[in-house]
């Protein structure tokens, strides 16, 4: 029996697309797209900024995906629900 | 050599009746476990004959009246599952206690049909309910105005290990592992710092390190000495200072990690002196510090954060590991915990698909920022409470489930499966079996023990002190043998 000591299963258990997706945005550093080269052209951008431009977009959808479908299911009322929760202690 | 680490949970809910002013908790509890129906259907009675709620770890008995419900009352509030499980009504909130297992993915399966369950009963009670009213479940443990309900945690331990031993070992661990089992909460209570978002529900409600009580002066380790087993060569550590938790990887964690740190004391494993200088004041501080990188101080003079105190026993239980034979399960467990406490180190909101607190509040700040909220709105409270909403179709934790923004460990068929059969490996097996097979003839259940009414005979007591017998194994035949509970007592006696 022998266990190493590394992370090597990370990237077989959560592959890219299970990863944080809305966690870039929490820390304040919104996603950008790393400018390729040098100077403000944006056809000098790398194969791999646009790659990372297009999945920061598509995390992006995925998030208003997810905050539309919540929005349909949160109760109305929520201050009023919120106030009417009160459970007697318990154990 | 440390013994298996057989455990089970202990799970309140909270709930609620909307559009009922007048709602009562404990009459609402009442008509829920009752609208949950099962096969065997009889009126079972729980047996408290033997329960012992009073004793002290420390080895005294504490003054106090021992609750015992007069027969009706009984079995209005107790319900005793095929599956093994108890579901009854605690107080005033809706309690499910898993069946005894022998591994954590096991467990992940019995506490997740416990959910199960209980949203079954839901739909069942709200159908008698008057119109424009509805009943509501929540898998948490505050209502956010200083009241708090437990889940709890029991591990079969060796009596030989001496209480102040364990005390010693897992004050710091207790502390500190919120950081991988928080559910998270908005604001704070019971008289903690403000804050804007903890990472756990129950840490505002620790007021002292060690005794008896579970419902007022809370402690970090409780002392409750009710091993439902042969108290000789047992105890069962009953575990109070733990969240509700909804996604599957945090219970995993959860309880296997708990698993091998206990099983380190039995085995002396711990050789390291982490002891903290305040530790009621330290649950607090490290709920409150969600990037996880404030420092606490240890007796030894040393500070350090929670993350590392963490990786220190996880240190130690990579050694212990190297010295043994482990099952997969518990192999398992640890790479998970590495890989958990290596994110936690970096970013701790690399995990919001893996840990409660993390997923909440990935989940919050990403709606509050689309919404342009802050955090004394009142829908960011809302969407707190409504992560544990049991409703599968409104609960924000299920859809975060629904949509791959949660890491599985178990199978939704596995689950289901769970809510009609009991564990193989343990006694769980043959009091399950017994309900569904024998069910009009039983006439009362606890943990250790399960009774018979048949033709007239005085009732028949079977002693279950051993939670490793009563397996699919050891009794299969017997079963097979008893067509009638009359025939299984014989069978028993002969």
């Amino acid at each position: 029996m022998r266990i190493e000591k590394t992370t090597s299963h990370r990237t077989e258990n959560h592959p890219d697309t299970a990863f944080p997706i809305y966690g870039a945005a929490e820390s304040g550093q919104k996603q950008e797209p790393r400018k390729g080269g040098g100077g403000d052209d944006s056809s000098g951008a790398s194969d791999g900024s646009k790659k990372l431009a297009k999945k920061g977009e598509k995390l992006k959808e995925e998030m208003d995906a997810l905050v539309d479908e919540i929005d349909e299911v949160l109760e109305e009322n929520a201050e009023e629900f919120v106030k009417n929760y009160v459970q007697r202690g318990g154990e | 050599m440390a013994i298996p680490k057989v455990m089970g949970t202990e799970i309140e809910y909270g709930i609620t009746v909307k559009g009922d002013p007048d709602f009562d908790p404990i009459s609402s509890c009442v008509l829920l476990v009752n609208a949950y129906r099962e096969d065997h259907a009889g009126e079972i009675l729980w047996d408290y004959e033997q329960e012992n709620p009073l004793a002290d770890a420390r080895g005294f008995q504490v003054d106090g009246e021992k609750y015992t419900p007069n027969q009706q009352e009984n079995i209005a509030r107790n319900k005793t599952l095929v599956n093994g499980a108890r579901y009854y009504v605690d107080h005033a909130h809706p309690e499910y206690s898993s069946p005894e297992v022998t591994n954590v993915r096991d467990l992940v399966v019995h506490e997740k049909a416990g959910e199960r369950v209980l949203e079954a009963s839901r739909r069942e009670a709200n159908a008698l309910l008057p119109r424009g009213t509805h009943m509501l479940l929540y898998k948490n443990n505050s209502d956010q105005k200083g009241n708090s309900y437990g889940s709890h945690e029991n591990y079969l331990m060796d009596r030989r290990t001496s209480f102040k031993q364990i005390v010693e070992h897992l004050m710091p661990y207790f502390v500190t592992r919120q950081v991988y089992t928080g559910a998270g909460k908005v604001g704070s209570e019971n008289r903690s710092h403000p804050c804007r978002y903890q990472i756990s529900q129950r840490a505002d409600f620790f007021e002292t390190e060690v005794a008896l009580d579970t419902m007022v002066k809370r402690p970090i380790i409780n002392t409750r000495d009710e091993p439902h087993a042969d108290r000789e060569k047992y105890r069962r550590l009953h575990v109070i200072v733990g969240d509700a938790n909804l996604s599957e990887y945090t219970i995993y964690l959860r309880n296997g990690a708990a698993a091998i740190v206990l099983s380190m004391i039995e085995d002396g494993a711990i050789d390291r002196n982490l002891a903290l200088r305040d530790p009621v004041r330290n649950i607090r501080e490290v709920s409150q510090d969600i990037e996880c990188k404030r420092e606490l101080q240890l007796e030894s003079g040393k500070k350090l954060t929670a993350v590392q105190i963490q990786s220190e026993y996880l240190d130690m239980a990579l050694r212990w590991a190297s010295t043994r034979e482990l099952d997969a399960v518990t192999l398992d467990v640890l790479s998970k915990w590495q890989d958990v406490m290596a994110c936690l180190a970096r970013d701790p909101m690399e995990l919001d698909t893996r840990i409660d607190w993390v997923m909440k509040r990935a989940l919050i700040e990403g709606f509050m920022e689309r919404k342009t909220l802050d955090w004394d709105a009142p829908q960011v409270r809302m969407l707190d409470l409504q992560y544990h909403d049991l409703r599968p179709d409104k609960g924000l934790y299920y859809i975060l489930e629904r949509q791959g923004r949660a890491e599985r460990i178990v199978t939704d068929e596995e689950i289901a499966a769970a809510i009609h059969q009991p564990p193989q490996d343990t006694r769980a097996y043959f009091r399950g079996e017994c309900l569904r097979r024998y069910g009009s003839a039983v006439f009362g259940v606890n943990w250790d023990s399960i009774s018979f009414g048949v033709e007239d005979e005085p009732i028949k007591r079977i002693l279950m002190a051993e939670p490793l017998k009563g397996t699919k194994g050891h009794v299969d035949e017997l079963l097979e043998d008893s067509p009638t509970a009359a025939d299984l007592v014989r069978n028993l006696r002969a």
